[in-house]
Formats: C-alpha cells, sequence, structure tokens
C-alpha cells in the first residue's frame, strides 16, 4: 500500500545528508514550512545549499537556519527585506554565499529542474550584469540568456491539504514555489495543515499530483512567522 | 516616501492619476512597490482592470481593513490584501510565464534612472557593499508588453534621473515607452525623449534643465489635466 504520510517532523527529515541542496518554499512568511525547518536546524545537516526566494526575517524559519551556520550557499532573488539581519550579516563577514537569480528565472530553473529540462534560454536579464558569464544566443531578433535547471534533493513545502498518495491543495497565495519545488526535488517533504482520507480531495482541486510528493507530515497549527517575530521569539 | 510642500510639479498621487488614464479597459496590469501603487485608486469609472502580482494572484484589491489580515494573502510587496471577484492563485512558475511570456498588457514601476534608449535601472546602485537584490523587477521589464515609469523628475537631492545612459547597473536595456514624472509626461522614442505633457506651473526650461539628456517638447505639447487630489493616506 502506498501511504506517504509521515508520524512526525524528525521522522520526515532524518535522513537529510550534509551538503544536501535544499528547496524551500514560501514567498517571504507566505507558504513557508516554518516547522519543517526548524525540524531541519534539530535534524544538524550542515553545508546546505538552499534554494529560496528570500533569506529569512527575525530568528526563527529560514534565518534560524541561516544563523545556526548550516547554509553554506543561498540561491536566491531578494536576501534583503526589513526585518532580515541575519543573512546581511553573515554575507558581509563573507561567511555565506550568495547566488542571486531573478525572480522568474529562479522559478523557471525549479520548474526546468522538475521537468527534465537541462537549460532554457531567456530574456530576463540579458543585457545586464546579471548575464554576464553565461551563454546568450540571439532568437528572432532578440538576445536571450541560457540559464541552467535546478535540482534539489530535498524539498520542504507547507500546503493545506494531503492524503496517503501525497496528493495536495494549497492555501491562498503561499502556493507560490511549493508545487515546482515538489517536482524539483528529490525527496518532497510537505507539512500539510490536514491530512485526508485518499478520495476526500476533488481530484479536479488537486494542484499537486502525488507522484511529486514523497512525504506528508500533519501540522495542524502551523506558527506565523511574523507572529514569531513580533514575540521576540527565537530558534531552537 | 512623504510629500514634501512646495514641490515643483505634480505630487505623487497626480502622478498616479496620470499614468491610471493610460490603462484601458480590460488590462492585466502590473504596479511596483511605491508611487506605482497608488495608480489603482485611480483609474477612470467604467473600466476593468485585473491587477497581477508576482506571488501568484491574479484579481486582487484594496488591503483588508485592520484585524483581517491574512499572511497567505499578500501583494509581492508583502503587504496584505483583499481579494475581487474573478481572482484566482497560480504557482510562481505560472506568474512569471504570464510575465515573460507577454500575457501582461502593462507593468508601472518606479526607477532610480531611465536613460534616452529606454534603459531602466531600478534594482541596484552597484554601491559597495550593499546586499544585492533583484526579485521580479529584471523578469517584469523584459517581459510585459507596456513598461510604463512613474517618478519624480529628479532625486531628493535634485539630481537628474533622466539621462543619456544609466549610470547604475541596468534592470534592462531599452524597455520603457513611457515616463511619467512629477515635470510631465515623457516618451522615449527613437529619437530620445519626447515632452508629450507639461506639469502645471512648470517651465520647458526647468524640465531640461533637470534632465541629463536632450529632450524635445511635443509640437502638440499639452499640461497635465490632472486634477487637485487630496494627499494620498500616509504609508501608502
Amino acid at each position: 500500500m502506498i501511504d506517504k504520510t509521515v508520524a512526525d517532523v524528525p521522522a520526515a527529515l532524518a535522513d537529510v545528508e550534509d551538503g544536501a541542496t535544499v528547496l524551500i518554499g514560501g514567498f517571504g512568511e507566505s507558504g513557508s514550512p516554518i516547522e519543517l525547518i526548524h525540524g531541519l536546524i534539530d535534524q544538524g545537516a550542515r553545508e546546505l545549499t538552499v534554494v529560496s526566494n528570500n533569506t529569512g526575517n527575525g530568528h526563527v524559519g529560514l534565518a534560524a537556519l541561516i544563523q545556526a551556520k548550516r547554509v553554506a550557499k543561498m540561491v536566491c532573488s531578494y536576501p534583503r527585506s526589513s526585518h532580515s539581519k541575519v543573512f546581511p550579516e553573515l554575507y558581509r563577514k563573507g561567511e555565506i554565499e550568495l547566488e542571486l537569480v531573478p525572480q522568474g528565472t529562479l522559478a523557471e530553473r525549479i520548474r526546468a529542474g522538475g521537468a527534465g529540462i537541462p537549460a532554457f534560454f531567456t530574456p530576463t536579464a540579458a543585457g545586464t550584469v546579471l548575464a554576464e558569464g553565461k551563454e546568450e544566443r540571439e532568437f528572432d531578433g532578440r538576445r536571450y540568456v541560457m540559464e541552467r535547471a535546478i535540482r534539489g534533493d530535498l524539498a520542504l513545502v507547507r500546503a493545506e491539504a494531503g492524503d496517503r498518495f501525497g496528493n495536495l491543495t494549497f492555501y491562498k497565495a503561499g502556493r507560490n514555489f511549493g508545487p515546482i519545488m515538489c517536482m524539483a526535488a528529490k525527496c518532497a517533504v510537505v507539512q500539510v495543515r490536514r491530512i485526508v482520507e485518499a478520495g476526500e480531495l476533488d481530484p479536479e482541486e488537486v494542484v499537486t499530483p502525488g507522484i511529486f510528493v514523497d512525504r506528508v507530515v500533519e501540522v495542524p497549527e502551523p506558527a506565523h512567522e511574523s507572529q514569531l517575530i513580533a514575540q521576540g521569539a527565537s530558534y531552537p | 516616501m512623504t510629500e514634501r510642500p512646495n514641490r515643483l510639479g505634480l505630487s505623487r498621487a497626480q502622478m498616479a492619476w496620470r499614468a491610471a488614464q493610460d490603462i484601458p479597459d480590460g488590462a492585466y496590469v502590473n504596479l511596483g512597490i511605491g508611487i506605482p501603487e497608488l495608480v489603482a485608486a485611480h483609474v477612470p469609472e467604467g473600466r476593468e482592470v485585473v491587477y497581477h502580482t508576482e506571488n501568484g494572484i491574479l484579481g486582487f484589491g484594496d488591503a483588508p481593513p485592520p484585524g483581517e489580515e491574512d499572511p497567505d494573502l499578500i501583494n509581492a510587496g508583502k503587504k496584505p490584501v483583499t481579494l475581487l471577484p474573478g481572482a484566482a492563485f497560480f504557482h510562481h512558475a505560472d506568474s512569471f510565464a504570464m510575465i515573460r511570456g507577454g500575457h501582461i498588457d502593462y507593468c508601472i514601476l518606479g526607477a532610480m534612472q531611465v536613460a534616452a534608449n529606454g534603459d531602466i535601472a531600478n534594482w541596484s546602485t552597484g554601491a559597495e557593499g550593499a546586499i544585492p537584490a533583484v526579485g521580479g523587477a529584471m523578469d517584469l521589464v523584459a517581459g510585459v508588453r507596456h513598461v510604463l515609469v512613474i517618478t519624480e523628475h529628479t532625486t531628493r537631492e535634485g539630481e537628474p534621473k533622466l539621462l543619456e545612459r544609466c549610470t547604475y547597473p541596468l534592470t534592462a536595456p531599452g524597455v520603457v515607452s513611457r515616463v511619467f514624472s512629477s515635470f510631465g509626461v515623457i516618451d522615449v522614442t527613437p529619437e530620445g525623449f519626447l515632452l508629450k505633457e507639461i506639469a502645471p506651473g512648470v517651465s520647458l526650461d526647468q524640465v531640461a534643465a533637470a534632465t541629463a539628456a536632450p529632450i524635445r517638447a511635443a509640437r502638440d505639447l499639452k499640461e497635465v489635466a490632472a486634477p487637485a487630489i487630496e494627499k494620498e493616506a500616509a504609508g501608502a
């Protein structure tokens, strides 16, 4: 019998290896799988390459993972925000590497990774410093930049509901990078607000089919990063 | 950004009003952070416009009343929004397919610099030690069909923002078609800047003096017909 549900967060993350590439969903706190990130801190893997749109806020979630010195390199589009302190400090000290990628290129590199496309050409960044060192080609009179696909060893994603097959629904704009990150990772681990019986999700409503998902763990009341920050929380 | 009294030319709200007049009925529009966010409030009665945000919503509306914010219902500026009838959610790769694929009709952005050849710089000053962050800026200007800029005509220090060539790192070359500045409406043409409309109380000499590139006045130069608009809400 197929059953991708796991008992708890530690069980979902027990085998993460040092040096892994980890795709972490979320746009700011929206869709951020904060309990899974905290689980990864507890699990202890080091020298990670993390692919995520931002670099976290305050001292919880992704910022806490970075603060715990588990991340060697960030691949992201926007490593700054009003409450982002941890990454900028380490970056200025040269203690963390940054690969800056335009947001749409980041999304398409991940999608391509999940779709078996090793590289693609995009007009984004052509003629800018972010295209330096990259192959360029002209199609129909316009310049395009070649971008390589991104694949992850692990994806950490937050969704709304999931079943034992790994089928997922999402909640509002929390969907953001979740579906494509599930596609692009060898092992996609998803925290859902509720695990439902197989057959309970209307197939018409399934956003991510279970084929892209490896582990589903229920976190009924996920914390909101902004509330934790307002409380002055830090992790661990 | 606060409105300074006695500043020459159009107010922020008046610039937004003028830009809004150019948005046709039925357009799909992406508004940047800052003054462009004010455009939605000024679209003429009777025109239906669908707003896109990079993090995966089409058809969002104003901020919700205090206490009804949802951390998973935000715009690209990470501010809470509401949904309008006909709204849709989608993942990040689809969101940027809308942008890169030419499905979004207009993007209205702020800019640090715009050049007479349509180059735009709005993501980095290239300053030593700054944390580089690009977000979706390069994808938008490379992909959206009409790239419009709203900006004060000069910096706070009075330095020109409309130049012969940008000195900051480019967001994209040759993409801007029109600038709504505090001094008027300026088209980017194959022959450089063309002043189509001028703000009340501003002289042609003042425009020329504040522009670091040749700027011609259109043969049918008009005065911007901006209404007196109440000062926009604080923090907008």
